[in-house]
């Protein structure tokens, strides 16, 4: 499977301050209600861009110097919560193309690594730094340089910490895991097959589910649990 | 060597080592509901790929089921479409789905329990954040994304980076009154919201040895809420007899052997761990949250906290934006706080035993004059259970609505949804703005036993007071 290499990203900033912002205050449970991903970098950040009437809140998404930045910026832990890869979906359909916080939740990290979007961490005085020069200059052009970890601004060049299996993943355009996974699909089997623990789970149930069948009847449960 | 049970999981697993260094990890079991797997299914159509192992996948529908109707079609047409797809997929790719119509269905985390999916010394995953719960039996199972669950319907595993491990030790006893979710709310708020990021935490110490599995579950569940992609416990004969009997374990002469096998993948005594802390049990308090994350939580005896006497700016910001949001007085007594709706269930805390603890206080007992009250068995099978043993009418003579299973008012994706800026006592798992399907809705996270106090009095309250326990003191 090719992939784009990612070993740069370039274009203009916004910083969301704030830590610990969940998952579903990037996209509200509601607008999962939908089988594809498609549209939904509309919604991300809704509820706190949005009044209930749909005029805008004050929020630097809906600030028209911003229009057009591909690099967000924020606090610690974000991306909290909910696994929900519609979170990073909405990132980056909104237009984002790498993202830039103090830390990441765990799981939000991989989501965003599994589409190609770099999350590079760096202190709280360097984002601020960075936040001040993109509100001084909203145009301020901003290079994340994925292979050394480095972002570069206005003649500054600051550290970014970049995981290294997700750094080699980026630059060498192998980010979606499932080309590698693929290729080790007989190793499963043959790990499956030997592994102890695997000669018990669900085999024996195959047979007692055949038995209960589950489309046979409505409130089916083993009668030995009642209490 | 001794190993800790995450140690012996990993390994038992592992495929291989891939290119950037994280590890092909086989997935033993594969659980997937209706909002996370559509797209997954589509990914695999767009490649031409089929499900490797498709009697390793079990299907549900828990978070878009509408509670109070079960004929379809929905009234949300978006929902209605929902379960539609995952029927549909279930059938073109071969997967047991326990659908509505089989009495089987709930909540994804009560499911793979109940039915003896959940087995000890396997790995699970389900894109679902609060799939920890799982490790209640001593599995090690993550929540995933949606390329993840694609992943793992293709080629029954994925690529992940190792956690460490940090043993939490509660050791002691709980005192009356004082629940497995007070103990988690508590870890978190002494850990942090981020405390657990890149850890497995495996729980463990007398508090944990005497708990049920129910309670395991609970404790399990919120792991993510402090930042802990994984959360365990140890197998043991609570475990062994949970299982025992349920219809996907083993029977017969392989009962025997699986347990054997079962209790040796429990952690080795004197195993290495990469961190340790201690708790006493007793010196866990019922526990409230005040803020917008599940972190913010106090005592139900403390005052909420006041920025003005924090010193540092971080800390202070996110307080004021936590009570500006909440619409809290700083420094007043979180005891006393009027609610609009309290909510019972969640697979946090929707199982047989939330609703019986709740129910040895109910009766004779009134839900509050303009508080909406909730109760939601987390699965069918919870909902039977309460059914035969009239705990559904002992909450229904008290004013609250008896449900049907889904994840209902925990993140109204369903009609349950909080309004406008209602306040609600919930037994779930997030406080998170919005979160309960109002922008400017609140949510105070409690045990179940303190839903209720909150449901009979109107207000946020100290359950053992208003039911009479002993110990209030405390």
């Amino acid at each position: 499977m090719s992939l784009e290499k990612i070993t740069t990203v370039a274009g203009r900033g916004v910083y969301v301050p704030g830590n610990d912002i969940d998952t579903d205050r990037i996209i509200p449970a509601r607008f999962m209600k939908c089988v594809t991903f498609d549209g939904l970098g509309e919604f991300l950040f809704h509820d706190v861009r949005k009044n209930p009437d749909g005029s805008d809140q004050p929020h630097p998404l809906n600030d028209p110097r911003f229009k057009g930045a591909t690099i967000l910026l924020s606090g610690a832990n974000f991306g909290c919560g909910s696994s929900r890869e519609h979170a990073p979906q909405a990132i980056q359909k909104h237009g984002f193309r790498a993202i830039i916080a103090e830390s990441f939740a765990e799981i939000f990290f991989g989501n965003c690594i599994a589409l190609g979007i770099p999350c590079l961490g760096a202190s709280r005085a360097e984002i601020r730094n960075l936040a001040a020069a993109i509100e001084g200059r909203p145009s301020l052009e901003i290079t994340i340089d994925v292979d050394r970890g480095k972002v570069r601004f206005a003649g500054q060049t600051v550290k970014g910490a970049l995981r290294e299996s997700a750094r080699e993943a980026l630059i060498k355009g192998r980010w979606d895991a499932i080309g590698d996974l693929l290729e080790g699909v007989e190793g499963v089997k043959n790990v499956a097959a030997g592994c102890p623990i695997w000669q018990f789970d669900l085999c024996a149930g195959r047979e007692s589910d055949k038995k209960m069948n589950p489309f046979a009847a409505p409130g089916v449960y083993p009668r030995n649990l009642l209490p | 060597m001794s190993k800790s049970l995450f140690q012996k999981v990993w390994e038992a697993h592992t495929v291989r080592t891939l290119a950037g260094g994280q590890t092909q990890l086989i997935i033993g079991t594969h659980l997937i509901h209706e909002v996370t797997s559509p797209q997954a299914f589509g990914m695999l159509r767009d490649l031409g790929l089929k499900v490797l192992m498709p009697h390793r996948t079990f299907a549900t529908v828990d978070h878009i089921v509408p509670t109070d109707q079960f004929n379809e079609p929905y009234a949300d047409p978006l929902a209605d479409a929902m379960i539609k797809e995952l029927r549909r997929n279930c059938r073109e790719f071969g997967i047991t789905f326990f659908d509505r119509a089989t009495g089987r269905q709930g909540i994804v985390h009560l499911v793979g329990p109940e039915q003896g999916i959940t087995q000890p010394g396997t790995t699970i995953a389900c894109g679902d954040s609060h799939t920890s719960t799982h490790g209640a039996f001593g599995a090690i199972a993550f929540g995933i994304g949606t390329t993840q669950i694609r992943d793992v319907l293709a080629t029954q595993s994925m690529a992940i980076g190792r956690l460490k491990v940090r043993r939490i030790n509660v050791t002691g006893r709980l005192q009356p009154g004082v629940y497995a979710k007070d103990v988690i709310l508590h870890l978190i708020r002494r850990l942090g919201v981020n405390g657990g990021t890149g850890y497995a935490y495996e729980y463990g110490g007398e508090v944990f040895d005497r708990f049920s599995m129910e309670e395991r579950m609970t404790v399990c569940n919120m792991s993510i809420e402090g930042g802990a992609r994984v959360g365990y416990v140890n197998p043991d004969a609570t475990t062994f007899a949970y299982l025992k009997g349920r219809p996907y374990t083993p029977a017969g002469a392989e009962w025997e052997a699986a347990v054997a096998r079962w209790r040796a993948m429990a952690s080795d005594p004197g195993c290495a761990y990469d961190d340790a802390v201690d708790f006493r049990g007793e010196d866990i308090p019922p526990t409230v949250t005040w803020g917008i994350n599940p972190g913010q939580g106090i005592a139900i005896n403390e005052t909420i906290p006041d920025p003005a006497k924090v010193t540092a700016a971080d800390e202070k910001a996110s307080i004021e934006e936590a009570l500006a949001y909440m619409k809290l007085t700083p420094g007043a007594p979180i005891k006393g706080t009027r609610i609009d709706v309290a909510f019972l269930g969640s697979c946090t805390n929707g199982r047989l035993s939330d609703f019986q603890e709740v129910a040895k206080y109910l009766p004779g007992r009134r839900v509050a004059p303009g508080v909406k009250a909730i109760a939601v068995p987390g699965s069918q099978g919870v909902g039977l259970l309460c059914a035969s043993l009239g705990i559904d009418r002992v909450f229904r003579d008290a004013g609250f609505e008896w449900r049907d299973a889904g994840c209902s008012m925990c993140l109204a994706m369903n009609p349950d949804k909080l309004i406008g800026d209602q306040l609600c006592a919930s037994s779930s798992n997030r406080n998170f703005k919005g979160r309960q399907g109002s922008p400017t809705g609140r949510t105070i996270l409690m045990s179940p036993l303190m839903v209720a106090a909150a449901a009979v009095t109107g207000q946020v309250t100290d359950a053992r007071e208003v039911f009479g326990m002993s110990n209030a003191s405390t």
